[in-house]
């Protein structure tokens, strides 16, 4: 139920985004999903990528500091108020969101959010139990 | 003023006689009461007996740092261990601290060339002193301390740092000298215009500032806005602390005080000696101190003599300011610092790669350290705060080791300049 995500480190200096794209480019590896989390000096970018695995060695190659994690994903119908929902439900099951960021399937009216959960095997069970679809790591390739 | 006109303007034959005499008996008994400075004359073929004249000083062999610490922390005393009242010593980061062991008779040696130094400010007795150095095993409170006490000035002991209380002080004791780094007294001076203090109100006359390289252009700062006379002064743990050299009123290079600490001047390579007017690297030989004496200490300082007259009427040579390092020795608010230093810190934490950079910058009128650390994939988390407690981690890790702080910064791996000869291991940007 987990599913694959890239972080890489990067400075704060003009070219780098640039520079990840362009490896990705050049390997034919599709983003999905990304986030930037920065503070003043470096940021961190966490990306789906539709390989993972090539992802993370063709960055590595290219001299960036790259690590692979898993975080989770879950399927959501696009309405206001779901998020709302997801939210209170780990509230009350003692879950803490660490962070979270999501992508819009506008074919199919679906939302899915990447969540990293401090205690992902919990979360996994409490989400399952309430009906929620988490995606496999083939099916987060797909999207 | 001139606090001590009979040696102080000593003419040059007296001065060379007085030398003579104090270098031999020196010799002698260093020789006959310290085994490694026995070793170290034995080795180089040297009887005492043959140190007749103070030219043959150059027959002696040298000692550095190096060597000092291999016998820390009491194997350069040449007198009992009992005959030592205080001790002082240099911040020890880059190894064994070297120190500097005082008898009875040295500390008023202190108190000698220090009331000299502060009577080239014009301090006397009517003075009242801000000593903003700090106090502690560092020597340059202390030094400061006890020259004042000699000359019978008010010393107040503030010591460094606090410097909204160090204003309220100025102002309401009436503060006349103030010893600190040039750098701290240009701070001081624009948190003083923030809180709206006006200096030519205060009875502030004249600053004696060293422990960090400045330059004229700086005396030019601080002087008009401080609106007083500032004085170079030189020294360094190993021969005394403050007291070895200072400007007089002339502001035309520093004198040395050299009927207690001789100055040569040799080519660091070589190591032959080198004419007036010549650029190389300082020595000094304490001529007069008992507990921790030196014979020609390499200071790794850069700057040339001259014998020439000063207008002042005093006769000892005088030294250029200090124009650079043998090595690659940083001074970092009034703070030494080394590049291996940090190496060592940085091999200790583990994950972290041994490249890095210094960057110097001066931000207002603070010298500010940044340590670029490249991040290799084993401490890379995902998180944020992962990373942030790494930089926060080593930040301390330096400051204890430095007792400076610095900023350190995670760059990307490899991004740091390697393998090219020598790596450009320092960025200093700062314009003195």
């Amino acid at each position: 139920m987990n599913i694959q995500q890239i972080s890489v480190f990067l400075e704060n200096k003009p070219g780098r985004l640039a520079h990840v794209a362009e490896v990705l480019k050049n390997n034919s590896i599709n983003i999905r999903a990304l986030t930037i989390a920065d503070t003043s000096d470096f940021g961190i970018l966490r990306m789906i990528v539709s390989n993972p695995e090539q992802g993370y060695e063709v960055l590595k190659k290219a001299g960036f500091t790259v690590k692979v994690n898993t975080i989770l994903a879950v399927e959501i119908d696009d309405r206001e108020g779901l998020f709302y929902d997801l939210m209170n439900l780990c509230d009350k099951n003692g879950l803490n969101v660490e962070y979270t960021y999501s992508f819009v399937e506008q074919s199919s009216n679906k939302a899915i959010l990447f969540l990293r959960i401090e205690n992902s095997d919990k979360a996994i069970e409490v989400f399952s139990k309430n009906g929620y679809k988490l995606l496999t790591a083939n099916e987060a390739k797909k999207i | 003023m001139i606090w001590n006109k009979e040696f102080e303007t000593m003419s040059r034959k007296q001065l060379t006689l007085l030398q003579s005499k104090r270098l031999s008996s020196l010799v002698r008994k260093i020789y006959a009461t310290n085994p490694f400075y026995k070793s170290k004359m034995d080795a180089a073929g040297i009887k005492p007996s043959r140190i007749k004249d103070i030219k043959d000083i150059a027959a002696l062999p040298f000692i550095t740092k190096d060597e000092m610490r291999t016998v820390y922390p009491y194997g350069l005393l040449a007198c009992p261990v009992d005959n030592i009242v205080e001790v002082h010593t240099s911040s020890g980061t880059t190894g064994k601290p070297v120190v500097d062991a005082y008898t009875k008779k040295d500390i008023d040696l202190w108190g000698e060339v220090m009331a000299r130094t502060l009577s080239m400010g014009d301090t006397t007795k009517s003075d009242r002193v801000q000593n903003a150095y700090g106090y502690g095993l560092f020597t340059g409170g202390l030094g400061v301390h006890y020259g004042t006490r000699k000359i019978g000035a008010m010393v107040i002991p503030i010591s460094g740092g606090n410097t909204n209380r160090q204003l309220q002080i100025m102002q309401d004791f009436g503060s006349t000298v103030l010893t600190c780094t040039p750098s701290y007294s240009l701070y001081m001076a624009e948190a003083a215009k923030e809180m709206g203090i006006d200096f030519k109100k205060l009875p502030l006359k004249t600053g004696l500032f060293g422990a960090e390289p400045w330059s004229e252009n700086m005396r030019k700062e601080i002087e008009e806005t401080l609106h007083i006379k500032a004085i170079d002064i030189y020294g360094l743990t190993e021969i005394i602390g403050p007291g070895v050299a200072a400007e007089c009123e002339r502001q035309n290079m520093l004198h040395v005080f050299e009927d207690h600490f001789f100055p040569e001047i040799i080519d660091p390579k070589t190591q032959e000696p080198l004419p007036d007017g010549e650029k190389g690297e300082l020595v000094f030989t304490t001529i007069t101190k008992e507990g921790t004496p030196l014979i020609r200490y390499r200071t790794r300082d850069i700057t040339y003599l001259s014998h020439e007259k000063c207008g002042c009427g005093r006769t000892h040579v005088r030294m250029h300011r200090i124009l650079g390092r043998t090595d690659d020795m940083l001074i970092i608010r009034g703070v030494n610092v080394f590049p291996s230093q940090i190496e060592e810190v940085l091999l200790r934490m583990d994950g972290i790669e041994p490249h890095y950079q210094l960057i110097v910058e001066r931000k207002g009128n603070l010298d500010c350290l940044e340590v670029q650390v490249e991040v290799n994939e084993s401490v890379f988390s995902d998180e944020i705060r992962g990373l942030e407690v790494r930089e926060k981690k080593i930040e301390h890790a330096l400051h204890e080791a430095l007792l400076i702080s610095a900023k350190v910064k995670l760059v990307e791996p490899k991004t740091i300049a390697r393998s090219e000869g020598k790596a450009k291991r320092i960025i200093d940007k700062r314009v003195i």
